[in-house]
């Protein structure tokens, strides 16, 4: 039996109310959410987000990781070997990316399903448009991450009954390369053709997975970029009304590359044993897949639910929102841009940089962040073993707020933090406002984006505030 | 520790200070030679009778070069010497232990630095190659980290703390004001300090302290030739230098409301001065008041005020020009402003003035029969400091 051993879901902390878009400029916009990558955040770190959150809830690694997105960090370099690091995967383990189209994400999970060993498929997106346009509004950034593997690497929580695809090659929706913002032809032309080939796929993939008629579907999830083609196939599926997963467009809004492998998170933190789950995603032609969850379902517990991320959220000013998009380019502090990172000296310390690793010293059980040789205390030589933090949580020993230093979203709050079970180390806040900080505030580790110089990528961690997802309670402080 | 000292065997037999200030129309070439040539001058001692030179500059050139060329230094060592914001007073250091060692009869120590020609507000240091992991804070934050810790840590008010460091900037600026080579000449009153916004936790531009260019210089020889050229030379009775080891950053046990190296340098000058309580034996001290806390603090690390008193003793007064042990009374870093690698040897300028009578009528220290100074400079953050003391004194020993 093959199928989905973890998936998590990963929705960042802010968010843009679309009602400001109008309040800006007259139009635009309309109701509910989108959420917002912070500054420091990009598809790589956003799927190494996701990734950790589903990792962190299987017995077994990886064999491989496949990373899909439309936005990549780079072009030429691997991106998802900057989530291989920050996880820290063996060399052996292979990282892949597949890149580009908005159709990657859910055929790189599609291809996971139907292929063999344990992979890794992680999907992101950050999506951008014009400012008032259809596409910004719509739009949401976001992850999600499914480690797809054989009953033999770990409870089985969603069984891959088959699946089905078409492929058509239309103009429908595209982007040159550097490009700014997507295109798209007239919604109409889309749904005239992606219609058709969602009925002829979804009666391929019923077929194929023995599933006798779409009221054998449980839960059923049908995203694509053109929501008119959307309506369109689920009118064509015949899709019973309950049955279909919250398309999270009010919430989230549209992650493109991610949204199927994130709607099928939503899905599978619902679903019950036996239940099948059906995803479709309408890009360049159709991807089908179906999935009938199993008796491990019942003790799925996701380390961090997507609707527990969704209520834990930060407002973003619209203002913000387009500097942090460079749509606006707002006054910097009058200070030197940092410089690059040295290659060298960051591939020395990859197991630092990405994976926060520090030492413990043998003989005083010092922990040294960032990992160190000789040992504060004692001066031991030599002596020490890896520390992992990655997965540790620390309080806030002091903090300060720095109007002047150099930031990509000013001001910058930077605390000390002194993690439990040992270690300390000054880390600079993120998905936090500078007036909800004090001393005592219980803080995690986050793989971020520091800055870019010279087209490098300075990624290292930050810490973001323990906030109770589950509750679903506002967040305290004011909106940036 | 084995940290024997010179005490009475070197002495300050000269010295020159530049303006500090916004110097757009003076070159590094310029304030070297002003400050090396008014140290001659006052050391009535010529150039080229002086055997070696140590060269403190922390960014504004990267060797010997940068001194021997502009003075023309014929055939002469000439080292440069960087230790961050300590710079000026490890130039002084070294040539202090050239002639101690016998190597050298006389030499001069001169620190430098041209800030104003980076085009950016504030000290920057330029970039040393690394894995981007390191903090990209300013100086200013990292201090700042200082007065809510201190606050929680002796139950001090925090807006009652926020006056206090204004209260030190404001003493200062006091100071500064009657001081012709200070950059800030203009008083300021604590209360219109703490009205003003916050660039770095709870601190202020005012609690900041000035950046300038400038250059100061010193010229020793052994204790017994100073006669030869002085008739009332400054002794050296101890120096130290402690570098951390960013324990601070490390180690969970930290707390932000002390500077231990700072203590550790005092303990070590102390002993080889034979200070044994600071606050009654010196006539003033040159403190590194970088940010208003650290001087604050400083007061508790040199052993000028117990653990948790020196906020009220800012409040009494205590290191005002005019009280029990001034602080600063040339202005300090806040007021006189901070060329990093000169201000070193800028402390030693105001001890040499102040101890000798030679200061200002203004900006006198009270007649007392006190006859040691005292500086301080440090480089760093809280948690990783490099610091130095020195002990000067008007009394050579035996």
């Amino acid at each position: 039996m093959r199928g989905v051993i973890s998936a998590a879901g990963y929705v960042p902390y802010r968010r843009l109310d679309r009602s400001e878009i109008a309040a800006f400029f007259g139009s635009g916009g309309g109701t509910g959410t989108r959420a917002v990558a912070s500054y420091d955040e990009d598809t790589t770190t956003m799927g190494q987000a996701a990734a950790d959150l589903a990792l962190r809830a299987a017995t077994a690694g990886p064999e491989a990781v496949w990373f899909a997105t439309s936005a990549p960090a780079y072009l030429e370099k691997t991106n998802a070997a900057a989530i291989h690091a920050a996880l820290r995967f063996d060399p052996a383990v292979s990282a892949l990316d597949f890149g580009g189209a908005v159709r990657s994400g859910v055929g790189a999970l599609h291809a996971a399903l139907a292929g063999r060993g344990r992979t890794l498929v992680v999907a992101a997106d950050a999506r951008d448009g014009l400012p008032a346009g259809a596409d910004e509004a719509s739009a949401g950034d976001g992850a999600a991450a499914v480690l797809v593997g054989d009953d033999s690497d770990g409870p089985v929580l969603a069984e891959y009954l088959g699946g089905a695809c078409r492929t058509l090659e239309v103009t429908e929706r595209w982007r040159i390369p550097g490009g700014a913002r997507s295109r798209a032809w007239e919604e109409r032309f889309g749904a005239h053709v992606l219609g058709p080939a969602a009925a002829e796929a979804w009666q391929a993939a019923l077929d194929a997975s023995g599933v006798d008629g779409t009221a054998g579907i449980d839960r059923l999830a049908v995203t694509g970029l053109n929501s008119r083609a959307v309506a369109t196939a689920l009118k064509a599926i015949g899709a019973k009304a309950d049955s279909l997963v919250d398309p999270l467009i009010n919430t989230v809004g549209n992650t493109a590359t991610a949204h199927p492998a994130l709607l099928l998170c939503s899905a599978l933190e619902h679903a019950a044993p036996g239940e099948t789950v059906a995803v479709v995603a309408l890009a360049d032609g159709v991807e089908t897949i179906v999935l009938r969850a199993g008796e491990a379902i019942a003790d799925h517990r996701p380390v961090a639910p997507i609707a527990g991320q969704i209520a834990q959220r930060g407002s973003l000013s619209y203002g913000r929102f387009l500097a942090w998009r460079n749509m606006v380019t707002v006054e910097p502090p009058n200070r030197p841009a940092p410089a690059r990172p040295s290659s060298s000296a960051a591939n020395r310390r990859t197991d630092w940089k990405y994976g926060f690793t520090g030492s413990r010293d043998r003989s005083s059980e010092m922990v040294h962040l960032p990992p160190a040789r000789v040992s504060q205390k004692g001066g031991a030589a030599d002596d020490m073993d890896p520390a992992p933090m990655a997965h540790s949580t620390g309080t806030v020993a002091s903090f300060t707020v720095d109007r002047l230093a150099y930031s990509p979203s000013p001001p910058t709050v930077f605390a000390v933090v002194d993690f439990d079970g040992g270690g300390r180390v000054p880390l600079e806040l993120t998905d936090v406002d500078a007036d909800e900080v004090h001393v005592g505030m219980r803080v995690v580790p986050t793989f971020r984006r520091l800055y870019t110089a010279d087209d490098i990528h300075n990624y290292f961690w930050k810490a973001r505030p323990v906030r109770d997802g589950a509750s679903g309670a506002e967040p305290p402080g004011a909106s940036l | 520790m084995s940290s024997h000292g010179i005490t009475d065997r070197v002495a300050v037999i000269g010295m020159g200070c530049t303006p500090f200030a916004e110097h757009w129309d003076a070159s590094l070439d310029d304030l070297i030679i002003d400050a090396a040539h008014s140290a001659c001058r006052s050391a009535s001692i010529a150039q080229g009778g002086i055997d070696a030179f140590w060269f403190g500059t922390s960014q504004s050139a990267a060797s010997g070069l940068g001194m021997a060329g502009p003075l023309k230094i014929q055939g002469k060592p000439v080292t440069r010497v960087e230790n961050y914001c300590a710079t000026g007073s490890e130039a002084l250091r070294q040539a202090c232990y050239a002639v101690a060692s016998g190597a050298y009869d006389t030499a001069m120590a001169l620190g430098a630095e041209k800030v104003k020609d980076g085009g950016y507000q504030g000290l920057n240091a330029f970039p040393i190659p690394a894995d981007g992991t390191q903090r990209t804070l300013t100086a200013a934050a990292m201090f700042s980290l200082m007065l809510p810790a201190y606050a929680d840590r002796y139950g001090v008010d925090r807006d009652e703390l926020r006056y206090v460091a204004a209260r030190i900037a404001s003493k200062n600026h006091h100071n500064g004001a009657r001081n012709p080579l200070a950059q800030f000449r203009r008083e300021m009153p604590a209360e219109r300090i703490c009205e003003m916004p916050a660039v770095a936790g709870m601190l202020s531009v005012f609690d900041c302290a000035g950046v300038a260019d400038g250059a100061a210089a010193a010229i020793v020889c052994r204790a017994e030739d100073a006669h030869r050229w002085c008739a009332d030379p400054l002794y050296v009775k101890g120096l130290s230098v402690v570098a951390g080891t960013g324990a601070g950053s490390l180690d969970p046990d930290y707390d932000y409301t002390t500077m231990p190296e700072c203590a550790q340098a005092a303990a070590d000058a102390y002993a080889q001065a034979g200070v044994t309580d600071p606050r009654s034996q010196l006539a003033l001290a040159e403190v590194h008041d970088c940010f208003t806390p650290t001087e604050l603090v400083l007061m508790e690390d040199l052993g000028f005020s117990p653990r948790g008193t020196a906020w009220s003793d800012v409040l009494d007064g205590v290191f005002d020009l005019d009280g029990e042990l001034p602080v600063n009374t040339d202005g300090g870093l806040k007021s006189f402003g901070h060329p990093v690698g000169a201000s070193g040897l800028r402390m030693l300028y105001e001890v040499w003035l102040q101890l000798r009578g030679a200061a200002p009528a203004e900006r006198c220290i009270p007649d007392t029969d006190r006859t040691l100074g005292l500086t301080h400079n440090l480089g760093g953050y809280p948690g990783e400091i490099v610091s130095f003391v020195g002990v000067f004194g008007t009394e050579r020993g035996h």
